[in-house]
């Protein structure tokens, strides 16, 4: 459901890196495994990100980390054309999505659709992740995603 | 709402202020010399000393504190000072709401809500660099190319567009408002700089589905509003506009990370509104003349149907160029040019106009205005929102 990647889709940005509290950790660590992983509570199931101590619905902080299906839907789409970064620059334009996760509590997340920048993005696509494999200090892995293939 | 416990017509804006306002990084002053021009600006608009404030409310981490304004200025005792956390300039009518409860509740007695911004000296909202690794929330987005404003902002407006397929023509028209109305406001960055249709269309992206005139200017400059008593306001220099309603606004987890908020397709108002009109003891028909928050047209146009003045179904039949026009139009929006094209001072200057418009003393003057509608920050996690009336509204 997933491949990977080690071409850099936007090089030169800031790399990121678990938070100093140990909060996300099993996120980025999960990526560098080519595994999906996102928060889920405990005590009532539903699946929580961006992470937090908490869960949400019960506040319970019994929450666990769960690989999930790399699949996702498009919620909602952009076309930056104006470069706010240096490393931008001569870029061209190139589209962030919002996937929606409806087998995770339809948790969002952010990330690149890959392929032709320039392409017709439609709202409720189905999409596939694409793990992006990034040297770096140290090596980190982006979730990306792609358009998927008809079945 | 009990009138013990409501601040509608208590407290009243008896001063404005602002300086000079610039292209960002223009300013030859500080930051902290603008904010306090901005002060002393709406203290003489007021006809007070800078002596009798003793409270200061800001937001949006303004760094201009107020031990060190209160020091600055000599001010004998500082009862009250108050930030209100949100993000961008969400907190703009926040910060008179804040104000005016400290006054309601006998914490000080002369407020000043004020915010400054020197771009040059501190940099810009819409540039960013670094090569730092990033972690936590900005972890979720920085990496894949989303760091700007206009980017944090942009995909609640694409979803809002395919949900209720309404949006390209109004946002059109809320610009070319802010752009007509700054014509006649000499304060504004963007006097002398007409908008036609024509323009806009062919204006670049800076991201879909914004195109650049959709977008919020950056300025240096300052904004301060003097609030006090109403009873104390009928002895000082001006028309004191009441504050008949002041809110703020977050939603059921709008401040969720990485575009997780509940309700997503939002300005962030419909939690406030309801509370709004209530204290105000009016409805969306009342108001006469709108200071909505422009960082991005979009935004505008959910803000304009959370507040009841249009609908999903009609957005694009009211918010037209004609209607929003103060010359003639059912719904006069940013009169004072706006965000877009007055000065972007993260909003504080939309309620200096709304209060100018109370006043009648606006460049962009809409005719008996008695009722003006002031909002800040939408699809922001805590937006907020006020109503200012004359005397006479309170019946």
């Amino acid at each position: 459901m997933s491949r990977s990647t080690t071409e850099p889709h936007l090089p030169g940005l800031r790399q990121p890196a678990a938070s100093n509290d140990g909060l996300d950790a099993p996120f980025w660590e999960g990526a560098q495994a080519h595994e999906l992983r996102v928060q889920q509570c405990l005590d009532c199931g539903v699946h929580q990100w961006g992470p937090e101590w908490m869960c949400h619905q019960c506040n319970s902080m019994e929450i666990d980390w769960v690989t999930v299906d790399p699949v996702g839907q498009i919620y909602s789409w952009q076309r930056p054309h104006h470069p706010v970064h240096r490393a931008l620059s001569d870029r061209g334009p190139y589209i962030i999505v919002l996937v929606e996760l409806p087998h995770a509590s339809n948790i969002r997340m952010v990330g690149n659709l890959l392929g032709d920048p320039m392409q017709n993005v439609e709202i409720g696509t189905p999409v596939s992740v694409v793990f992006e494999d990034r040297e770096g200090d140290p090596d980190f892995t982006l979730v990306q995603w792609e358009v998927s293939p008809v079945n | 709402m009990s009138d013990e416990y409501n601040l509608r017509g208590k407290v009243a804006v008896v001063g404005v202020g602002e300086t000079t306002y610039y292209k960002h990084g223009q300013s030859g002053d500080p930051e902290f010399v603008l904010v306090l021009k901005a002060i002393l600006a709406a203290c003489e608009d007021a006809g007070i000393s800078p002596k009798e404030i003793d409270g200061f409310c800001s937001y949006s981490n303004d760094r201009n504190d107020p031990p060190r304004l209160a020091n600055a200025l000599g001010i004998p005792e500082l009862r009250y000072s108050n930030m209100q956390w949100t993000s961008g300039g969400g907190g703009a009518a926040a910060a008179v709401q804040n104000a005016a409860g400290a006054i309601v509740a006998g914490s000080a007695d002369v407020v000043v809500a004020y915010r400054g911004l020197a771009q040059g000296q501190f940099g810009r909202f819409g540039r960013s660099g670094g090569s730092r690794p990033v972690s936590g929330p900005a972890a979720y987005t920085l990496p894949y190319g989303m760091m700007s404003a206009a980017q944090m902002y942009a995909m609640r407006t694409t979803r809002f567009m395919h949900e209720h397929g309404v949006g390209r023509s109004s946002m059109r028209a809320i610009a070319m408002a802010c752009y007509h109305h700054a014509q006649n406001n000499p304060r504004a960055v963007m006097h002398g700089r007409t908008l036609d249709e024509e323009t806009y269309d062919s204006s670049r992206w800076i991201t879909e589905p914004y195109r650049l005139f959709d977008c919020c200017l950056e300025n240096d400059g300052a904004a301060a509003i003097i609030v006090t008593r109403t009873d104390r306001a009928k002895d000082l220099a001006k028309t004191p506009a009441l504050v008949l309603a002041a809110q703020q606004s977050g939603g059921h987890r709008s401040g969720a990370t990485a575009e997780n908020a509940t309700d997503y397709v939002t300005s962030s108002f419909k939690p406030a509104v309801k509370y709004l009109y209530q204290q105000a003891g009016i409805t969306a028909d009342d108001i006469d003349v709108v200071q909505s928050y422009e960082n991005f047209t979009g935004g505008v146009v959910m803000s304009l149907i959370e507040h009841g003045l249009c609908t999903y179904e009609n957005a694009d039949e009211v918010l037209t160029f004609d209607n929003l026009r103060a010359d003639g139009g059912a719904l006069p929006l940013n009169t004072s040019g706006g965000n877009l094209a007055e000065c972007y001072m993260h909003g504080l200057g939309l309620q200096v106009e709304a209060v100018r418009q109370v006043r009648g003393e606006s460049s962009n003057q809409v005719p008996d205005a008695k009722v003006a509608l002031a909002n800040a920050g939408p699809m922001v996690a805590v937006a907020s929102t006020a109503i200012y009336g004359t005397e006479e509204t309170l019946g």
